[in-house]
């Protein structure tokens, strides 16, 4: 569990290219220039705020090449990244429908609609999805899942003791129980190589659309604020709950269009896995969270709709794209 | 012997919770194991990775259109 394989060197993504005027001048500062970004009239679900929270996020995570590890607390780029959060939590807040009722939340979740007619990405790529569109899906994914587990992890000092002691639990499964070769991180870079797609962390940031950065800027934004805990944990709820059916539709297109064993081995292990966490999060984390703050029922419930309703998005640009034989991905990044 | 009684947790609706690493003896004699910390063994016999649960337990809904 311990042996000593020497790991890579750790290395920071490139900065990506601006999408817009807010984004640009984010980049900017994050060049060392000055901090001057108005974001008042952007769209909040648009290319360019998204990008430019997701650069404010990344100082968390790994940072970027070439900028200072210390502009992750600047004051004024701070004071950037909460304008841009008060405006996406705007938007979210109108747009997804209010409720504090989280069993009914979780018993629909557990439903598992069938039929030829159901709709949705996973859906679509068991039925009849191409190998093209297989891999474009993955590179979406890859944003999330080469730091899977990390934006959740924030959430764990935030939490009261029962609660925090079964999302680690979960936490502890992700990052592989630890044996780093079974990380989920390190399983979807094993998969990302062999369908020949670039595992290089951040790699494909400038090819993904608004939608798919939204879902992650979400994650991230729950989990670096406290006030947004119960969001985090209905978030970090709606994927372990519904990721099971899907993960086994992913195997199912995965062996039809016959990837190889790594490619199959990720959305296998998930498929056992999830309906695991599935059990902890409700009984473990849920339950004795919100037993402990019933306050936070609300913002439970909203970050289990607001991940749906960014999840719903994206999940109409990929099928729109598809099925104009459109690439979903922004240029032809991917030679798919 | 181990100093602590191990936990299983029978839900309601589902699989039984039991703390691994565990090995599960199956009727012909077949041997799986599981080395998750809790591992989800199925109890209504619909997995198809019987006996670990792939929530083929869950209510289903047909959609037509």
């Amino acid at each position: 569990m311990l042996s000593a394989t020497v790991p890579p060197p750790v290395t920071s993504p490139s900065l990506p290219r601006p999408r817009g005027p807010v984004s640009a001048a984010v980049l900017d500062a994050l060049r060392g220039g000055p901090v001057r970004v108005d974001v008042s009239g952007a769209d909040p679900y648009g290319d360019d705020v998204q990008l430019a929270l997701h650069c404010c996020y990344e100082l968390h995570y790994r940072g970027f090449d070439g900028v200072d590890d210390d502009l992750e607390w600047d004051p004024a780029l701070l004071a950037v990244r909460g304008d841009l959060e008060r405006l996406f939590l705007a938007a979210l807040r109108a747009d997804v429908e209010a409720g504090a009722d989280v069993a009914a939340e979780v018993d629909a979740l557990l439903v598992e609609p069938v039929g030829p007619d159901v709709g949705g990405v996973s859906h679509h790529l068991r039925r009849d999805g191409e190998l093209w569109q297989l891999r474009e899906y993955v590179v979406h994914r890859s944003i999330y899942h080469l730091k899977e587990a990390d934006p959740q992890a924030w959430v764990i000092p935030r939490l009261p003791g029962p609660a925090k002691a079964a999302l680690v639990t979960v936490e502890h499964d992700e990052y592989g129980g630890g044996d780093p070769d079974r990380m989920h991180a390190r399983l979807f870079a094993d998969m990302m190589r062999e369908l020949g797609l670039d595992d290089s962390y951040g790699h494909y940031v400038d090819s993904v659309p608004a939608e798919t950065l939204a879902e992650v800027n979400l994650m991230s934004m729950c989990g670096l604020r406290r006030s947004l805990r119960g969001a985090l944990v209905g978030q970090f709820a709606a994927v372990e709950l519904t990721s099971s059916p899907g993960s086994q539709r992913l195997v199912r297109a995965m062996r039809r269009l016959g990837c190889g064993p790594a490619a199959i081995a990720f959305y296998d292990e998930h498929v056992e896995a999830d309906a695991v966490h599935e059990q902890i999060i409700r009984r473990g984390v849920l339950g004795p969270l919100l037993a402990a703050e019933p306050g936070l029922a609300a913002d439970v419930v909203f970050g289990i709709r607001a991940y749906l309703h960014l999840g719903d998005r994206l999940g109409e640009r990929l099928l729109d794209c598809w099925s104009r034989g459109a690439s979903s991905l922004r240029g032809d990044t991917v030679g798919a | 012997m181990p100093a602590e009684r191990r936990e299983v947790v029978l839900t309601e609706e589902g699989p039984v919770l039991v703390s691994g690493p565990v090995e599960i003896v199956l009727p012909d004699g077949r041997r799986v194991t599981a080395d998750r910390p809790v591992n989800a063994l199925c109890l209504c016999r619909r997995s198809r990775r019987y006996p670990i649960c792939d929530t083929s337990h869950r209510t289903r809904t047909r959609e037509d259109s």
